[in-house]
């Protein structure tokens, strides 16, 4: 991981802290989230202390602390999903893998996470698992998909 | 160039380029604020200040906003103070209402700006957020629920001291005051200066309070309370009662510890006396060997975890000598309570201090021997302010006193060491006659009193010129001590203060105090080196005593193992 | 890509583009530029329309199905990545033409559908119900009994200036956009403008900015070009994320290079040698477009060091925002930009005086830099009149919420906003019109009576409303106002940076507020009841407060939908606190449910799951529900075999 970690910031010498995102976000995209081992790290790299990237990465929607689920379902929540049913996708979906909004199951199986909005509103209520879209989604059919993952 | 800007009907002229808080406060017309606080950047983000300008569609933060002219300004109008009444109910609605055991009763800046803003009813109620108090760290206390989220704490531990430790975490109504990966405080890399403390507006950061630790002491027939009191002290109380910034009330403070109970008083000026004979040998000793240079003073512990945090590789430069508070502790329960015929177990040894770092000094275990503290318990300025209360003492009709003796003698060489370059100063006095065997023929050095910042002051002693450094408040720290890390400071002595001016300033000073108050205190320190006869520490016949007695002399290898101590790298978040 | 950076493209634009008045060489070359314009094709071309909406309807599997009918029967054709015409409800779409006859457009054609459409398009027999429309060239022979794409109303009856190449071109090769004279606007400014000259073209233009403040972009400008600074900024905000918003992304993700177009020709008006896309990393399709096209302007000269002999240089990195509303205001941007938290600062300084790093910035949002070539080219006078006086050019919305199309417009300032829910094809299923949101969570609601308010930031000022960024979601009767309210506050809520108290705490009281009101109130005390009354009390009041003094705009504006549905939909709000209902029985909790004595079978099962003992009956007959005792929760319904439960 720590090798990993050095390897990534090699790209970034002689960077300042405007650099500091693209950093994160290649770390997360690399590890899936930031361990503090990563933060300590980014935070030596970039000469800055470690609250403030924390800081920072609290602030943004993009970045987490633990592992995302095997499986990572995003729901959006726009207006034109919450109006076509978003809430009760998201409630089954809730009720469905026993997790709320933000969490891993504790089996690492599934994860679940809210979006403000991807933009498909004429597909609304969409989901996405793991970057696959699911568009006009019923409660039956997301019913289907989580079972079809589960059995997997 | 001044602009003509109109307030409340009336003109005024006003300095180009400032804001309309400070135009309006030059010309006597108060405006509430919050978040704002002077020396740092103001941020706008409490909304307190916000005035009415002419032609602007929303009301205008005035703690930011630059003026124009021809503005039209109201800072009362109907609108404004709905505004500003609505935005603290709001902070209230999610604020605790525990007032009255709240550290910060009656001293609170949230309470008095309800009181102005004449706030009699909870018009505005809803979930409150849940937090965790942090009782993690022996010096300073979190208690979030009690956050406004002003963002004082974070801008000075940031900008003023360096240190980093605390940042806003989350976004929107989650967000709080943290730390790094949310770690507690005694986890973080807060060195417990307790800057932050200073300018908390309301109870969300205190210090760790000792006080029943010392009233337990005080009521337990089996103990013998002894008590010091740092040198800044005697100058700071006073403006607790009401007295004037600045005023040494030396013997009242004598006075009301006797009428309190406590065994034996002292002055930590003798300890801080002692630390000067230590550190001036130790300095000769380097000098003379050209090793271990430029040595760092070792008074303040705050500065001392910033450099066991931040630079370990500049460890082995800083003087193993104690603080004073440390040395007094340790001569009080090794040689005083031995000469008195009383078992060092049978003290309780209280400091009395400026600091809320003591706190954690006190409990580091380098500073115990066989499993007994040097020093028991610390409280600070104002802890000391309300046992006074507490006692029902009055402050100003009590006669005062002297303190006991043999550790209540003093010079005011060591009395120097609450103000930044004091302590250079009388270590210095000393030095010069260790290394000449002559006096100073004029002990005061004006150049070594330092208003804050880093000074570099060139001083000569006999035929050498020796090179120390002034700093205050770590902000500028860290540059210096990576060009002292890379070999290109040549000074002899860096002298390093946490909290900006010294501990005039500390972060158990009283609340609320001004920068002129501060500087009243420095003020007063050096009136009192003006008009005292022993104005070196070697001279303090009870220091002498006490080595002839006890630890033979300065550098001595009992002195090492009472008075010195050890330093190591910790592993923080930083 | 190998190909579309062919030496002989790559010198042939680059001679074109250093004509001495390149607009005008553009239009000359006309007979050259068709082959990159594919006029002529000598093989089948077939266009799958890729963008992260048809991404969703799974224009992907139609897009690999297509490869996947090209393999197996052995049809030698091109296929290509186009973007979206905007109608995105009749997505996956694919276009075939063929050599010598018209492009024909294919709808909602799903991966089973390729197959079908694609064995009768090669062979000369349309499957028309799945075609919309053709276009018209005039070399070439049109498909019997389809429509031209230009009588079709939803394309007639818009002004596609900025849309104009959106589901035309391929997004991902420049000369596309390059044989339709893009880039030529920049080279001329290059060639023929001072940075001054540039600007006042633009404030001829009278262009406001499109993110949603509608400030005058030549005033920004001009302010970032006398700011004497050794560095300056241009910034686009592609940070599009108001949610129900999709009209920046579109246009990206299907003409790139017109926004880095207007760009580079703002940069260069201001006098700024860097420039920044601040897109967000999530939009992945976005992103990976934007990164082809700067790598492509580069390559082709436009971007860089000297750009076309001029003596100007310009870098434009790409950056990707972790995701921040609040990162939409300027100021957040910045900060966001700079590696810190995206709070807001206070203005002034203004970022045209004092921005990123301190250096004189200016911000742009996408689709007011997609607005420059076309001025550039056309002129500051010919843009102004289109439009209203003060409100100059075109404006995209999206449409979406309760509508038959999906969609995204474009409309000439001054339409009347009932003119974009026409276009969109009205409400479904013969359901009323309720409102129309726009502006997203900043907005306000526009009722049936308000209609015909012309699209103009004056006018839809004056009946209290907010151009926004361009999202409008539509409303029929099947929405509860008070449940649009609350979805947009609690969006404030977790969006609000929270730095200053009235945004941070004032939207955290109000969705409190608005979720009293929705609750239901059993196991309710006295207290809880009158703290919900006491808190509608305070709803307005503390929206005032919360307009007139926060920080920035998101606070600032985060009370239009309360204060908007306030005014006109009081009496739903009243229904909700007095009566305890909720008319279009959205809000759970106030539904109460009956049992229907002819359908129910007795079989029990409702009242053994009813959490609170409501339902009562004897087995085998009729069940009823104790209205005072029902929590509104509807297990009933759910376990019901015999659709026996309904809730009024």
């Amino acid at each position: 991981m720590r090798s990993r970690i050095e390897s990534l910031l090699e790209n970034y010498t002689h960077s300042k802290r405007d650099s500091l995102i693209p950093i994160l976000q290649q770390i997360q995209d690399d590890l899936g989230y930031l361990s503090e081992e990563a933060v300590v790290l980014v935070g030596k790299h970039l000469s800055m202390p470690t609250s403030q990237i924390y800081g920072l990465a609290t602030f943004y929607n993009q970045f987490r602390f633990e592992p995302k689920g095997k499986y990572h379902v995003q729901v959006c929540h726009g207006t034109a999903c919450h109006v076509l049913g978003a809430q009760s996708i998201l409630s089954l979906l809730e009720k469905m893998l026993k997790i709320k909004e933000g969490q891993t199951s504790r089996d690492g199986q599934f994860s679940l996470q809210v979006m403000s909005c991807i933009g498909a509103c004429a597909h609304a209520p969409a989901i996405a698992i793991n970057g696959k879209f699911y568009g006009k989604l019923t409660q039956e059919r997301l019913k289907e998909v989580i079972e079809e993952l589960r059995q997997q | 160039m001044q602009l003509n800007i109109e307030v409340n009907g009336k003109e005024l002229q006003v300095r180009r380029d400032e804001t309309i808080l400070s135009a309006l406060l030059r010309n006597g017309i108060r405006v509430p604020t919050l978040c704002s606080i002077k020396g740092l950047s103001p941020n706008g983000a409490c909304r307190i200040c916000v005035v009415e300008v002419e032609g602007k569609a929303g009301l205008v933060p005035s703690c930011s906003h630059p003026v124009e002219e021809g503005m039209k300004i109201k800072t009362h109008s109907p609108r404004v103070v709905k505004a500003r009444r609505t935005i603290l109910e709001l902070l209230l609605s999610n604020h605790p209402d525990d007032c009255l055991y709240c550290e910060r009763n009656e001293n609170c800046e949230l309470q008095d700006l309800a009181v102005e803003l004449n706030i009699r009813e909870r018009r505005i109620s809803g979930k409150k957020g849940k937090h965790r108090l942090d009782l993690s760290s022996p010096g300073v206390v979190r208690d979030p629920a009690k956050c406004i989220l002003c963002g004082r704490c974070i801008r000075i531990c940031d900008e003023v001291q360096g240190v980093s430790t605390l940042e806003f975490v989350n976004r929107g109504s989650r967000t709080v005051v943290g730390t790094a990966m949310n770690r507690d405080l005694n986890f973080s890399s807060c060195i417990s200066c307790g800057q932050c403390v200073m300018v908390c507006p309301t109870g969300a950061l205190h210090e760790r309070s000792n006080l029943d630790d010392v009233l337990d002491a005080l009521n337990n027939p089996h103990q013998k309370v002894v008590v010091q009191y740092g040198p800044s002290v005697s100058v700071s109380l006073a403006e607790e009662f009401g007295i004037k910034a600045g005023k040494d009330i030396n013997g009242v403070i004598n006075a009301a510890l006797r009428k309190m109970g406590f065994s034996y008083i002292f002055d930590t000026t003798f300890g801080a006396d002692v630390a000067i004979l230590e550190s001036a040998m130790g300095l000769k000793k380097r000098i003379e060997t050209n090793q271990f240079l430029p040595m760092f003073s070792s008074c303040c512990p705050a500065w001392i975890k910033y450099a066991e945090q931040f630079k370990p590789e500049i460890l082995p430069l800083i003087s193993t000598c104690k603080s004073p508070q440390q040395i007094m502790g340790s001569i009080i329960k090794s040689f005083f309570a031995p000469a008195e015929g009383i078992n060092p177990n049978g003290i309780y040894s209280v400091a009395i201090m400026p600091c809320v770092a003591k706190k954690f000094e006190a409990q580091r275990e380098e500073m115990t021997q066989k499993a007994i503290s040097d020093v028991d318990a610390v409280i600070t300025t104002r802890e000391l302010a309300r046992l006074i209360r507490l006692y029902g003492i009055d402050i100003h009709s009590i006669e005062p006193q002297q303190p006991d003796s043999p550790l209540g003698m003093r010079s005011s060489a060591g009395k120097l060491f609450g103000a930044s370059g004091g302590a250079t100063e009388g270590i210095f006095r000393t030095l010069h006659y260790y290394i000449t065997g002559k006096e100073m023929q004029q002990p005061k050095i004006a150049d070594l009193r330092s208003n804050g910042g880093i000074k570099e002051v060139e001083v000569k002693i006999g035929n050498k010129k020796l090179t120390a450094i002034l700093v205050s408040g770590m902000g500028n720290l860290r540059a210096l001590l990576d060009s002292v890390a890379a070999g290109e400071i040549k000074a002899h002595f860096i002298e390093v203060m946490a909290c900006p001016g010294g501990c005039v300033n500390g972060g158990g000073q009283p609340f609320g105090s001004s920068e002129k108050d501060v500087k009243a205190r420095t003020k007063s320190i050096y009136e009192i080196d003006e008009v005292e006869t022993i104005k070196v520490a070697h001279k303090n016949p009870m220091v002498t005593d006490m080595y002839e007695r006890f630890l033979e002399a300065p550098g001595s290898d009992l002195s090492k193992k009472y008075l010195h101590t050890r330093y190591t790298k910790r592993d923080v978040l930083m | 890509m190998d190909q579309h950076t062919n030496q002989i493209d790559l010198e042939f634009f680059t001679k074109l583009l250093n004509a001495p008045d390149p607009i005008a060489a553009s239009f000359s070359q006309d007979v050259a530029l068709d082959k990159y314009r594919r006029l002529k094709i000598t093989k089948p071309v077939i266009y799958v329309g890729l963008t992260s909406s048809s991404e969703v309807a799974g224009a992907f599997d139609t897009y690999s199905e297509v490869q996947h009918y090209l393999t197996e029967t052995g049809v030698d054709a091109d296929i290509i990545t186009v973007g979206s015409l905007g109608l995105c409800s009749f997505e996956p779409m694919i276009d075939v033409q063929l050599p010598g006859k018209c492009r024909i457009v294919f709808q909602q054609v799903s991966p089973e559908m390729v197959s079908p459409i694609l064995d009768g398009a090669l062979n000369n027999y349309i499957p028309t119900e799945y075609a919309l429309g053709q276009y018209r060239q005039a070399i070439h022979q049109p498909w019997p009994g389809v429509p031209y794409m230009d009588e079709i109303s939803f394309f007639h009856n818009q002004r596609r200036l900025l849309l104009q190449n959106c589901g035309v071109i391929d997004p991902q090769n420049i000369h596309d956009y390059l044989s339709r004279g893009g880039y030529t606007a920049f080279a001329q400014v290059l060639r023929k403008h001072t940075h001054e000259a540039v600007c006042h073209i633009v404030e001829q233009s009278k262009l406001r900015g499109r993110g949603g403040g509608g400030y005058p972009t030549a005033k920004k400008w001009l302010m970032a070009l006398h700011a004497a600074a050794d560095q300056k900024y241009f910034i686009c905000n592609a940070d599009e994320s108001d949610p129900g918003a999709f009209m920046d992304r579109l246009l990206m993700e299907s003409d790139p290079h017109r926004v880095i177009e207007g760009l580079a020709i703002g940069a260069y008006a201001i006098g700024a040698s860097k420039a920044i896309i601040y897109t967000r990393n999530r939009y992945r399709l976005t992103v990976e477009r934007l990164e082809k096209a700067l790598a492509q302007a580069y390559r082709y000269g436009l971007l860089g060091h000297n750009i076309l002999d001029s003596g100007y240089n310009l870098d434009v990195v790409l950056r990707k925002g972790p995701g921040a509303y609040v990162c939409g205001e300027e100021t957040a941007l910045i900060r966001s930009l700079e590696g810190k938290r995206g709070m807001p600062e206070s203005k002034p300084p203004y970022p045209a005086e004092k921005g990123l790093f301190g250096k004189p910035t200016v911000i742009n949002n996408i689709e007011t830099l997609a607005n420059i070539p076309t001025i550039i080219q056309k002129g500051g006078e010919w843009f102004a009149a289109i439009g209203t006086a003060t409100s100059t050019g075109t404006k995209i919305f999206s449409v979406a919420g309760k509508i038959n199309s999906t969609c995204l417009v474009e409309v000439p300032m001054g339409t009347p906003l009932s003119k974009v829910v026409e276009l969109a094809g009205g409400v479904p299923n013969g359901r009323k019109l309720k409102a129309v949101q726009i502006g997203g969570a900043s907005g306000g609601c526009a009722v049936p009576e308000n209609m015909n308010v012309p699209i103009d930031f004056e006018a839809l000022a004056d009946v209290g409303l907010s151009m926004g960024s361009g999202g409008v979601t539509v409303l029929d009767d099947t929405v509860c106002m008070i449940d649009m309210v609350k979805f947009f506050m609690n969006f404030i809520q977790k969006e609000s940076c929270g730095k200053c108290i009235p945004c941070r705490d004032g939207s955290r009281r109000m969705l409190e507020i608005l979720e009293n009101i929705t609750r239901r109130p059993v196991n309710e005390n006295g207290h809880n009841t009158l703290e919900r009354f006491k808190g509608v009390i305070h709803l307005e009041s503390l929206a005032e407060v919360m307009r007139d003094t926060s920080l920035c705009g998101l606070g600032q504006t985060a009370p239009n939908p309360v204060l908007s549905t306030l005014k006109h939909f009081r009496e739903e709000y009243e229904e909700h606190i007095f009566d305890r209902k909720c008319r279009a029985g959205v809000c759970r909790d106030l539904r109460t449910f009956y049992i229907d004595v002819e359908k129910c079978t007795g079989c029990t099962a409702c009242a053994r799951k009813c959490p609170s003992n409501a339902i009562i009956g004897t087995p085998r007959s009729s069940y009823f529900i104790i209205e005072d005792k029902c929590i509104g929760c509807g297990v009933c319904q759910d376990v019901c075999k015999f659709s026996a439960v309904f809730f009024k």
